[in-house]
C-alpha cells in the first residue's frame, strides 16, 4: 500500500522548511531551558512544573482519543484514579516505584479497552455522558467497603517520594522533575508515531468519516476501543506519576473536577494537537491559582469566564494560535523574496524528520473555528 | 412483597425529582441539540433567587412564580449572550462553555449566599401521604408538578402555533426558516423554558436534599440516566424513566447486597451505560437515523 502523505506537513507549503528551522531552534532552545530550570528556580516551581508535565500526559491520553479518534471522554479522571492507586499501592507493597507505571498503563490500557468496547457504540454527545457518568462515579467507587483493604477508603494511601539513584546530586523533586521528563518524552514520542503510523492514519479515517473507513476495510470497532485503551494507558501512567509526585492518594482528588481539568486542558492547548498539549497541561495547573488571585471567592467564575473568552477567541486552542502567528511571521519574509533568516542556522536536515513527529498539522485537528 | 411495594413507591417518590430534572434536560436537548451539563447549576441558582425572594418576606407562591419568570428571562440571556456567538461550533466548544456555565453560576453561588446548607420550605407541608410513612405530602405535590408540568409542555407543543413553531426549528432549521420561522428565537425560547423548569424542578427538589451549591451534580446524574433511559427526544419518556431510575435505584439499594447508598452514583452509571448500549433510543425515544 503506497505511503500517501497525509499526516506529514512538509507538502504543505513552500515556506514549510523555514518554519520547520524556526521550530527546531525554539526546541533546542526549550531543552536548555528545561535541563537548567530545577536548579535555578525553587523546589515548589520545580515541583509545580513536573505536575504541569504530568496533566500533559494524560492530556495527550485524552488528545489521542478527541484529537485524533474523534471520541469524547470527560471520563478521563476514572483512569487517572486507576493509574494513580495502582502505583500507591504498589508502592506500599514495596515495589520500586519505576515498575508502578508499566503496571498501571496497563492496569488503566485494559479497563479503558472495556469501557471502550460498549461505549465504540456510542458517539459524540452520548459517549460524553457515558463517561460523565463514569466521572462522577469514581470517587464513590473508590470509596466503596469491599475494596477498603486495597484503596484505604476515605482515607486514601500515603506514598513516599524516592530519591535520586546512583547517587545524583539531586534532591527528591528535581529527581522526580527529570524523571518525569523523560518518561513524558518516550510517551510524546510514541504518540507521535502512533499518529503517523498506519494505524494512526486508520484512526484519522475514523474520525474523519466512519462509514468510508470501515469500506475502506478498517476494523472500525477493535480500532476505537483500542485507541481507548492507549488513551487510558497514557492517562493512568500520568495518574501513577501524579500519585508519586503528590505523595497521596484519596478518592476526592479524582471527581469530576479532575476531569473536566482535563479536557478543558485539551481543548485550550489545542485538541489534535500534540505540542498543544503541554499548554494544556500548563493551563490546568496555574490558572485555577490565577483566578484564585483575582478572586477568592469568584475563582470558579474567573475560571469559567476565562474559558468562555478562550472559546471565543481562540477556539483551535493555543496550538492553533501559534500555528496562524507562524504562518504570518513566516509567511511574510518568503513572499518578499527575502534570504530565509533561518536557513543558515546550522539545522541538518534530519532535524525536518523530528518536526514532523512534533506535530498534526491544523487542517487534520477536526475542531474547525466554526 | 410488603417490603417490595414499599421500596416501589419510596422509588417513586425519589423518582419525582430524577423526573423533574430529566425533563429540564430533555426540553434543551430538544432546542439545542446538546446535553446542558450546567443544567443542574441553573436550577441550583434559581432556587437560591427564590430562598432570597421567602427570606425577604415574600410569599411562597409569589417568590415561585418571580423565580419561573426571571428564570425564564435568564435562560433566553444566557442563550442570546453566550451561546448565540458560538452557534454551530462543534459540540467540544459547547461542552466547554456548559462547564464553564456551570463553574461560573457554582462559584457565583458559593459567594453570594456561601456554602452553608440552607433548608427550603415546602407548599405542601412535610407530613406523610395516607398517614403511612410511605409517601410524604411533598413527594405527592412534588409529583403532581411533575405530572402538570409534563401535560402543560404536551398541550403547549401540540396544541399552540409557537409549539409547533419550536417544534419545527429543532427538527428541520433551514425549512424552518424558509418558513418563515425565526430560528433563533425559538432557540432562545426552549433555553428559557429549560431554565423556567429546571427552576420549579429546584424549588421541587430543594425541600428534599437541602440547598446548597453542590446540590445538584448527583441530581443532574440521575436526571440524565431518566432521560436516556426515556429517551432524549421524548419528554413523556424522560419523566417516565425519572421515575425508573427511582425505582431501580431503591431496589437495588434493597437487593443487591454491597449497593447499598455507598453505590448510587454507580448505579446510575450502570443504567445510562446498558440503555446506551441495548437500546441507544431510549425506551420511548425516537431512533434518529442518519443518511450518508
Amino acid at each position: 500500500m503506497p505511503r500517501s502523505d497525509d499526516v506529514g506537513a512538509e507538502a504543505r507549503s513552500p515556506t514549510g522548511s523555514s518554519l520547520a528551522s524556526w521550530r527546531a531552534l525554539a526546541i533546542i532552545g526549550g531543552l536548555v531551558l528545561v535541563a537548567g530550570l530545577p536548579f535555578v528556580v525553587k523546589n515548589f516551581l520545580t515541583f509545580q512544573i513536573t505536575l504541569a508535565v504530568i496533566y500533559a500526559i494524560a492530556i495527550l491520553g485524552l488528545n489521542l482519543l478527541t484529537g485524533v479518534n474523534g471520541q469524547f471522554s470527560l471520563g478521563h479522571s476514572a483512569f487517572y484514579a486507576i493509574g494513580a492507586y495502582t502505583a500507591a499501592i504498589m508502592m506500599n507493597a514495596d515495589i520500586d516505584y519505576g515498575w508502578t507505571l508499566p503496571a498501571a498503563g496497563l492496569a488503566c490500557f485494559v479497563s479503558g479497552f472495556l469501557f471502550g468496547l460498549p461505549a465504540l457504540r456510542l458517539e459524540g454527545i452520548y459517549l460524553a455522558l457515558a463517561t460523565f457518568a463514569l466521572a462522577v462515579a469514581t470517587p464513590q467507587l473508590l470509596k466503596v467497603n469491599f475494596l477498603e483493604d486495597w484503596t484505604g477508603g476515605v482515607q486514601g494511601i500515603s506514598v513516599i517520594k524516592p530519591d535520586a539513584p546512583f547517587g545524583l546530586p539531586l534532591n527528591a523533586d528535581q529527581w522526580l522533575y527529570f524523571f518525569t521528563l523523560a518518561v513524558a518524552a518516550l510517551l510524546y514520542l510514541c504518540a507521535a508515531n502512533l499518529v503517523k503510523s498506519r494505524t494512526g492514519r486508520a484512526l484519522v479515517a475514523i474520525r474523519d468519516h466512519p462509514v468510508a473507513a470501515s469500506a475502506m476495510g478498517i476494523n472500525v470497532p477493535l480500532y476505537k476501543s483500542l485507541i481507548f485503551g492507549v488513551s487510558a494507558l497514557y492517562t493512568g501512567v500520568a495518574g501513577a506519576l501524579g500519585a508519586i509526585a503528590i505523595q497521596f492518594v484519596a478518592p476526592d482528588s479524582f471527581t469530576f473536577a479532575l476531569a473536566i481539568a482535563l479536557f478543558v486542558g485539551l481543548v485550550v492547548g489545542g485538541v489534535g494537537s500534540i505540542p498543544g498539549t503541554l499548554f494544556g497541561g500548563a493551563f490546568v495547573l496555574f490558572v485555577p491559582n490565577i483566578a484564585e488571585k483575582v478572586s477568592k471567592g469568584l475563582a470558579g467564575a474567573v475560571y469559567g469566564v476565562i474559558l468562555i473568552l478562550l472559546i471565543y477567541l481562540m477556539p483551535t486552542g493555543v496550538a492553533g494560535l501559534v500555528r496562524w502567528v507562524a504562518g504570518k511571521l513566516v509567511r511574510r519574509p518568503a513572499a518578499a523574496g527575502d534570504a530565509r533568516p533561518v536557513a543558515s542556522a546550522g539545522m541538518s536536515p534530519d532535524v525536518k524528520p523530528a518536526m514532523e513527529l512534533i506535530g498534526l498539522e491544523g487542517d487534520k485537528s477536526g475542531v474547525q473555528a466554526r | 412483597m410488603g417490603l417490595f411495594l414499599h421500596q416501589v413507591l419510596a422509588g417513586i417518590a425519589t423518582g419525582g425529582i430524577y423526573a423533574c430534572m430529566g425533563l429540564a434536560v430533555v426540553m434543551i436537548y430538544q432546542a439545542i441539540d446538546h446535553l446542558n451539563f450546567a443544567q443542574g447549576e441553573m436550577a441550583m441558582f434559581s432556587t437560591f433567587v427564590a430562598w432570597q425572594l421567602i427570606q425577604w418576606g415574600a410569599p411562597y407562591w409569589v417568590a415561585f412564580l418571580a423565580t419561573v419568570a426571571i428564570s425564564f428571562a435568564a435562560g433566553v440571556a444566557i442563550d442570546r449572550i453566550v451561546f448565540k456567538p458560538i452557534h454551530g461550533a462543534p459540540v467540544l466548544s459547547h461542552v466547554v462553555v456548559f462547564i464553564a456555565m456551570l463553574s461560573i453560576l457554582n462559584s457565583g453561588a458559593g459567594y453570594i449566599w456561601d456554602y452553608q446548607i440552607k433548608t427550603f420550605p415546602s407548599p405542601f407541608g412535610s407530613g406523610n401521604l395516607f398517614g403511612q410513612n410511605l409517601v410524604s405530602r411533598h413527594d405527592a405535590g412534588m409529583i403532581a408538578v411533575t405530572l402538570m408540568m409534563l401535560m402543560a409542555l404536551y398541550f403547549f407543543f401540540r396544541h399552540t402555533r409557537i409549539g409547533l413553531a419550536m417544534r419545527a426549528a429543532a427538527a428541520s432549521p433551514d425549512s424552518a426558516r424558509l418558513a418563515g420561522i425565526r430560528v433563533g428565537w425559538m432557540v432562545a425560547l426552549g433555553w428559557g423554558m429549560a431554565a423556567a423548569i429546571g427552576a420549579i424542578a429546584g424549588m421541587m427538589i430543594a425541600p428534599v436534599v437541602f440547598l446548597e451549591p453542590n446540590m445538584m451534580i448527583s441530581i443532574l446524574l440521575y436526571g440524565f440516566a431518566g432521560a436516556v433511559l426515556g429517551g432524549l427526544t421524548s419528554p413523556g419518556g424522560a419523566v417516565l424513566g425519572g421515575f425508573a431510575v427511582g425505582v431501580i435505584e431503591n431496589l437495588a439499594a434493597t437487593y443487591i447486597p454491597g449497593a447499598g447508598r455507598e453505590l448510587k452514583l454507580t448505579i446510575a452509571l450502570f443504567i445510562i451505560v446498558a440503555v446506551l448500549i441495548f437500546k441507544p433510543g431510549g425506551l420511548f425515544g425516537r431512533r434518529v437515523v442518519s443518511r450518508v
